[in-house]
């Protein structure tokens, strides 16, 4: 019948904070109860919408950082500037309340499966929550798929899930975790300091011969400079998946 | 203007169009190119603006108001949606 196809169009969803984590000073993850949640994959985002009492709405989105085997989570970086995301970071508590819809997206995601393709994740500052999704999905499904981050922050402080990061690395299941750290590194570092240029790429990515799926995620010139070099270095465009964020 | 991606305007198209479109193939009517459309350009301000990564013609534009929503695809020379 005309008109009752049902799409599971994406409707809004009344999210309830059930917990908050403090990842670093200006990163804050919101653990949600989401009643009608359909669930997501690795590397989706949702929409958020606040509105103000005055009726005025602000809609940003956010990814999803937890697996699809968990409860929806959100980690969000205040930006000064920003409308909605001090009040993310800062103001909200458990018990609170706002609209979101999705999960929203089907070309920035990974599905553990049977392949054995490599897992290649380049994340530029909090780019890395919807790559986080992806690594906690497959030590989750206990995928074994070789797996590398080369993750950029801009100091030791700033690096988002470190510690979790640190555990899923020292597992001995084929994770890398290759640090870079752009304004200062910690003392004693002998690792990368410096941007995710061609030098670092040839040296720390997945080399393309073994045809990794790659994914690049954060501050727009990172992700796209960051592309362009996994180009050149001979990775096919196809296999090369991006999501800006904007502005850095 | 910072450049966005096709992702950041999935919530949006998926609202009008009651499907995930990021994985849809778009052909450019400039140059031909395909890609997917959450690896399109796109521009937002008062509206969205979606462009062809290659040559930068305008496959895409809209404006969403509380009355309507106003979308022009006239660059856009085919789009294809999986079934399912």
């Amino acid at each position: 019948m005309a008109g009752t196809a049902v799409l599971g169009r994406l409707t809004w969803l009344v999210a309830e904070v059930a917990e908050t984590v403090t990842e670093t000073p200006h990163v804050r993850t919101l653990v949600l109860d989401v009643p009608g949640w359909a669930g997501h994959r690795a590397g989706q985002h949702v929409d958020v919408r606040l509105t103000a009492e005055d009726g005025y709405q602000a809609e940003r989105s956010y990814s999803v950082a937890s697996a699809p085997e968990d409860p929806p989570a959100l980690t969000v970086e205040r930006l000064e500037d920003g409308e909605v995301s001090p009040y993310l970071v800062d103001d909200v508590v458990p018990g609170d309340r706002f609209e979101l819809r999705g999960p929203i997206g089907g070309y920035f995601v990974w599905d553990a499966d049977a392949r054995e393709d490599p897992l290649l994740l380049v994340a530029g500052g909090s780019g890395v929550v919807p790559l986080m999704a992806m690594l906690r999905h497959r030590q989750r499904t206990g995928s074994n798929v070789p797996a590398r981050l080369v993750y950029s922050a801009r100091t030791l402080d700033d690096v988002i899930y470190r510690n979790e990061l640190d555990t899923l690395a020292a597992r001995g299941d084929a994770l890398e975790v290759v640090y870079t750290f752009t304004r200062e590194p910690p003392p004693g570092w002998t690792g990368y300091a410096r941007r995710v240029d061609m030098d670092l790429l040839r040296e720390a990515a997945v080399p393309p011969q073994e045809n990794p799926r790659v994914f690049v995620c954060g501050p727009t010139s990172f992700v796209e400079a960051v592309a362009d070099n996994l180009v050149v270095l001979g990775h096919r465009p196809g296999r090369v998946r991006t999501e800006r964020f904007g502005g850095s | 203007m910072t450049r966005l991606d096709g992702n950041s305007i999935a919530g949006v198209l998926e609202g009008i169009f009651g499907r995930d479109l990021t994985v849809a193939l778009g052909v450019c009517g400039g140059c031909g190119a395909e890609r997917q459309v959450g690896a399109l350009h796109v521009y937002r301000a008062a509206g969205i603006v979606v462009r062809c990564p290659d040559c930068h013609m305008v496959l895409m534009r809209v404006v969403e108001t509380p009355q309507r929503t106003w979308i022009d695809l006239q660059g856009m020379a085919s789009l294809q949606i999986a079934a399912g």
